[in-house]
């Protein structure tokens, strides 16, 4: 039962949670299955040999190898735009590129003899220097790929800009902004289970948020007809960008299709923390200038993205960096090149924000530095220069156009929240009492693009015989509410309660068709096509009641009784189905924004930084669900701090991932954290009809800079003008010290 | 993950669990398992018997004897945190257990399983050097004391024989102490943590990560013992500590850490 | 094989297991209760927390075999009657979770956190729940769905 407290819908799809009744991949029975374990690798980069004997003489126990493969490279490549050398092996075959790199398959009747039985499977490795960071791999030194002749993977924007563009500047600085790597660690690890049914055809049981999207994939590497695959998603534990197709996927319905039985996985977490694509990992390097006054006139950027071991969305990623790099200001010439390049590594993919944070974090470093050479407010320089209410639809010098905005109202009322004034105070009390605890204060103003390359999304609605309705789309949750959130829009469309409203989580055979959830771009595009088939329907449904009931079309009040009635009548003479519409709808992109204000402390002695506060304004156009909403901007908003202060993936040397676990990788709990202060803005965009954007990122793009400028504000009196990402207590010890050692 | 294969025996007393030790190769001691099963979750550590000594009830106690406190090795971090016995006469040993882990590991790890692991960053063993404690040990042949400056001898290695369960730790009472305690993040283990505590008037330093075992700052404690004030004797942190360096922090900086714990520590007792 | 014989949710199960096979195992697999799930091989995130005799425990580093004789409590067995227990109701009313994949854990650490302190300040809260790991709710609304709890009574 669903209760409605004021706007706030509380969430249908709550109740199997609370009571442990999920329906995660893992959870679902299949008799008989056998037990995958992925034999993995343990160097970064080698020649390898198998030799499984030992595990395969095991009872009940079959290993097997690149050897026993029938198929190609995933992808299938070429993927557009990647270097064709680069296509990646489902299972290594001579050589390992990453620790982690699967090596050997190995099948067992349950999950303790398969750990056991993988322990027996030899890998000989003969090492080979290792690429590991981008500048590495920039040299050319160690080839991943020797017959792709180069390291670099893609590249683009305009690689010729010369110092022409800062020409009338009265000043340009220059820094460097690292969005460190980060894994994205969704609270459940990756399953998979797949059958192959009597028909032939094979089921796929994912944790993935692109079902329809995998089944292309899948079929195209495997060389199946896609009509013979069906995937299903569940409920997926979080995906955040990272839970995509991936070799583990199509290994899995490979087997399915060479075995009698049914095959089941499950990774663990220091597997998934290696195995599953990992995120950010951008180099940055910028030139800012403008006017004494503040004006900003010139921006260029030089981005390097580390690809990791074969290259995936990751990848193109810069090119929504570029993008966006103007961010919310008016910055007349901007130019900006990018080039990835495979190290090994984990491969790099979208994790929240995928590209966009990168654009922000740059953006708003550069603004600070400008500010800081000028020594004027960076607040002031901020206002200065933001795009203004007036001139929307706007083209960026980065080739962006925005729809809708109201960029000052956004910092007006995070400041405002913030208690600007009182904080200053505050900083400059402690400054003059010098403090061992010395305040901070970080404003970013930020904007990002969802739904960003303008793609279309699937929306049915259908009346059953009882007269509640179901609602499918190519988008699925994965935490996000869309059960409750889609019904919501197609009750209100409908006039049936919510409660009669369900929505039919990701299946490829139930659902005709979909692009699934990434992006944040469900509601926009989703939920619009969801409403659009739901008038579809509401206007059928008028057009039969009249037929039937003999009212006027137009005079038809729809609630649950009439629904409930008319579809009983239609039903009788088979024409039920004519109350199912479906509806594709497609839009640009669209470009929320905000402003995230961070309040830090920082011990001067030790580094250590606590986050005091973080005051987030956050407009994505028209609001479903507020409850749901506050919670999209908490997470991400949690996630965008944490990349500020606490996670980073390191790599040794070698090549050899260090934070493999939960204890080394710094993911952060309640006790790390403080409670979020979130203030509403609503500014429609005329791109869709619900006027809404996407806001399931929007909290990764001010926060982490935001609390890496109020770092290096609180240190302004040590001279520290740059502290390096994540603003942790080493990192603020040695940013001080530097600066000590300057003066 | 899951664990290699292991035999598995309950033993019904001490006596018992020593016997049990000596009758298999690589046996090793179960009590709230908090050290030893995430070890064989990993596959860092495999064994061909556990011996479970975790019901021995009888292990389980906080009391005044003499002027010492008596503290059962089967004693959990949950229930030395809140005794009343120790908030009033040890208190950095209660303020320590209270912060090791999280909830749920207190309430199943114990004092005993966790100083016997001889972890380099594990905060008891600092607290227990500091204090000069002892540990009393049950073996084949019979019971022995060995003071705790013997009884770390490595990482994750201590002077337990193989066939040793310890039984009992005995602090003495203190006037003044604390445990500092630097972390990432609150559940982490210690980047650096600093123990301080007046025992019998002198004062004395203890240092968690800053080597391969909890490690006394000698130093420290001759400058202080020769009149220096914090400031001072805290520059002296570093001698003979080697602190690794790792995901956490470098050797570098936990040297400096040491030091500003140690100043502020000092200040405190 | 080890005999064992564990109260879960108040009925009594005898079984034989591995001494090596974990409480979380022993739940999802011999006895079927999915709703105690496993988030990490560290201890480190709690989704796996259960009571074991009124207290949270990660049952992920509890053997099947220490459990024997004990009683323990999972997700499955908090509602009374088909009704959500407060801790869950408070969750549900406070949208403190969204994927729900850590739900279990939270819940069952948010049932023995306010039982051993009844009316925790936010701070406690935080400390109290340290044990927990989260990705897609920032805490914010799973620490004032413990304060709503609180206020409720908790039991």
């Amino acid at each position: 039962m669903t209760i409605t407290v004021a706007d706030r819908v509380l969430r249908k799809e709550d109740d199997r949670f609370l009571r442990g009744q999920g329906e995660y991949v893992e959870n679902i029975p299949l008799e008989g299955s056998l037990h995958v374990t992925f034999v993995r690798s343990l160097l970064a980069h080698a020649r390898i040999s198998v030799d499984a004997s030992a595990a395969a003489a095991l009872p009940g126990i079959q290993v097997l190898t690149a050897a026993d493969l029938d198929c190609g490279l995933f992808g299938p490549p070429p993927l557009p735009g990647l270097n064709p050398a680069m296509g990646r092996p489902l299972i290594a075959g001579d050589v390992v590129r990453f620790v982690g790199e699967i090596v050997a398959i190995v099948l067992s009747e349950t999950r303790a003899s398969g750990v056991d039985a993988a322990e027996l499977v030899f890998v000989d490795y003969d090492p080979l220097p290792p690429a590991v960071t981008p500048q590495q791999a920039l040299t050319d030194e160690v080839l991943l790929f020797p017959e792709a002749g180069t390291n670099v993977a893609t590249s683009g924007g305009s690689p010729e800009h010369d110092d022409a563009l800062f020409e009338g500047c009265d000043a340009v600085i220059s820094g460097s902004l690292v969005s460190q790597r980060m894994a994205p660690c969704p609270l459940e690890p990756r399953s998979a289970i797949a059958a192959r049914g009597p028909d032939g055809r094979i089921t796929a049981w994912l944790t993935t948020q692109t079902p329809h999207i995998d089944l292309l994939g899948i079929a195209g590497t495997l060389g199946l007809d896609p009509s013979q695959i069906r995937i299903i998603s569940p409920d997926v534990g979080g995906g955040f960008g990272a839970k995509l197709l991936s070799v583990e996927e199509v290994l899995m319905v490979w087997l399915a299709g060479r075995l009698e039985r049914a095959v089941r996985w499950t990774e663990t977490r220091s597997e998934s923390m290696v195995a599953l694509h990992h995120g950010r990992a951008q180099h940055v390097e910028f030139k800012l200038g403008g006017t004494s006054d503040g004006k900003l006139l010139a921006y260029k950027l030089d981005v390097v993205q580390d690809g990791g071991a074969y290259p995936v969305l990751g990848s193109f990623l810069p090119n929504l960096t570029l993008l966006m790099s103007s961010g919310v200001y008016a910055i007349p010439r901007i130019e900006g090149a990018f080039r990835s390049v495979v190290t090994n590594t984990t491969p790099i993919t979208s994790f929240r924000g995928a590209g966009r944070p990168e654009a922000c974090q740059a953006i708003e470093r550069a603004v600070d530095l400008f500010a800081a050479e000028l020594g004027l407010d960076p607040i002031e320089v901020r206002r200065r220069n933001l795009i203004p209410n007036d001139v929307f639809p706007y083209t960026t010098a980065s080739g962006a156009t925005y729809d809708s905005g109201n960029y000052e109202g956004a910092l007006d009322l995070a400041l405002d929240a913030a208690g600007i004034d009182e904080l200053r105070a505050e900083q400059a009390r402690r400054r003059t009492d010098g403090s061992v605890k010395q305040l901070g204060i970080g404003v970013s103003v930020y904007i990002e693009i969802t739904n960003p390359v303008a793609e279309t999304e699937f929306g049915e609605v259908e009346i059953r015989a009882d007269g509640t309705a179901l609602v499918r789309t190519g988008s699925l949750s994965t935490g996000q509410g869309h059960e409750t959130t889609f019904a919501q829009i197609v009750s209100a469309r409908l006039g049936l309660p919510i409660e009669s409203i369900e929505f039919l989580k990701g299946d490829t055979d139930g659902i005709a068709k979909g692009m699934g959830t990434y992006g944040s771009k469900s509601t926009q595009i989703g939920a619009a096509a969801a409403q659009l088939a739901a008038d579809g329907v509401v206007e059928r449904a008028k057009a039969m009641a009249a037929e039937y009931f003999g009212t006027a079309a137009d005079e038809v009040e729809l609630d649950a009784d009439t629904w409930a009635e008319l579809a009983a009548r239609v039903d009788a003479d088979g024409r039920l189905g004519e109350l199912t519409v479906s509806h594709e709808f497609g839009a640009p992109p669209t470009f929320p924004f905000g402003c995230h204000v961070a309040v830090v402390e920082v011990d001067v002695e030790t580094g250590k930084v606590e986050l005091l506060r973080l005051i987030a304004v956050d407009d994505a156009g028209t609001i479903i669900n507020h409850m749901v909403f506050e919670g999209q901007v908490h997470g991400g908003v949690a996630t965008g701090v944490s990349q500020a202060l606490y996670e980073q993936f390191i790599y040794d040397e070698d090549g050899m991932p260090m934070t493999t676990t939960f204890v080394n990788y710094a993911f952060p709990s309640a006790a790390d954290l403080p409670l979020w202060e979130t203030v509403e803005q609503e500014t429609p965009t005329p791109a869709n009809p619900l006027g809404a954007k996407g806001v399931g990122e929007s909290g990764t793009m001010g926060s982490t800079p935001a609390v890496q400028s109020a770092v290096v504000d609180a240190l302004a009196p040590y001279g520290v003008q740059h502290v390096e990402l994540p603003v942790n207590g080493e990192n603020v010890w040695r940013a001080i010290r530097e600066a000590q050692v300057k003066t | 993950m899951i664990p290699a294969e292991f035999d598995y025996r309950r033993a019904g007393s001490v006596d018992e669990a020593v016997e049990l030790l000596g009758s298999a190769e690589d046996a090793k001691l179960l009590a709230g398992g908090h050290s030893l099963i995430p070890l064989l979750r990993l596959r860092f550590a495999r064994l061909s018997l556990l011996v479970d000594i975790g019901q021995l009830d009888e292990l389980r106690y906080v009391r005044r004897d003499g002027d010492r406190i008596a503290i059962g090795a089967l004693t959990r971090h949950a229930d030395l945190a809140q005794d009343p016995v120790l908030l009033a006469s040890c208190a950095p040993l209660a303020d320590a257990a209270a912060h090791v882990g999280d909830p749920q590991v207190r309430h199943r790890g114990t004092i005993g399983g966790s100083v016997a692991h001889g972890d380099p960053v594990g905060d008891l063993g600092t607290i227990l050097l500091t204090l000069d404690a002892d540990l009393v040990v049950v073996g084949p042949d019979g019971q022995r004391l060995i003071p705790v400056g013997q009884f770390f001898t490595g990482m994750f290695q201590t002077a337990l024989g193989p066939q040793e369960v310890l039984t009992e730790i005995r602090v003495p009472e203190i006037a003044a102490g604390t445990y500092l305690k630097f972390v990432r993040r609150a559940q982490d283990w210690a980047t650096v943590g600093v123990a301080a505590a007046r025992v019998d008037g002198r004062v004395q330093v203890g240092l968690t990560s800053m080597g391969a075992t909890p490690l006394r700052a000698h130093g420290v404690e001759e400058a202080v013992a020769a009149g220096a004030a914090p400031a001072e004797a805290a520059a002296r942190t570093a001698e003979g500590t080697e602190p690794p360096s790792d995901a956490s922090a470098s050797a570098e900086y936990r040297a400096h850490l040491a030091e500003v714990l140690v100043r502020r520590a000092l200040a405190q007792v | 094989m080890t005999q064992v014989s564990i109260v879960v949710n108040g009925d009594r199960h005898e079984a034989d297991v591995e001494p090596r096979q974990l409480l979380a195992y022993f739940l999802r697999d011999q006895l079927g209760l999915k709703g105690t799930n496993i988030g990490c091989d560290t201890s480190s995130c709690g989704a796996c927390t259960v009571l074991v005799d009124g207290e949270s425990v990660k049952s992920c580093t509890v053997l099947a075999v220490q459990a024997d004789g004990h009683e323990v409590t999972t997700i499955e067995g908090l509602a009374r009657d088909g009704e959500l227990h407060p801790v869950q109701q408070a969750f549900h009313e406070l949208h403190g979770l969204q994927c729900g994949y850590c739900t279990p854990g939270f819940v069952m650490a948010s049932v023995s956190l306010l039982a051993e302190n009844p009316n925790p300040t936010e701070e406690e809260i935080r400390e109290g729940l340290e044990g927990n790991l989260c990705r897609c709710t920032g805490y914010h609304n799973i620490v004032k769905a413990v304060e709503l709890a609180a206020a409720r009574g908790g039991t």
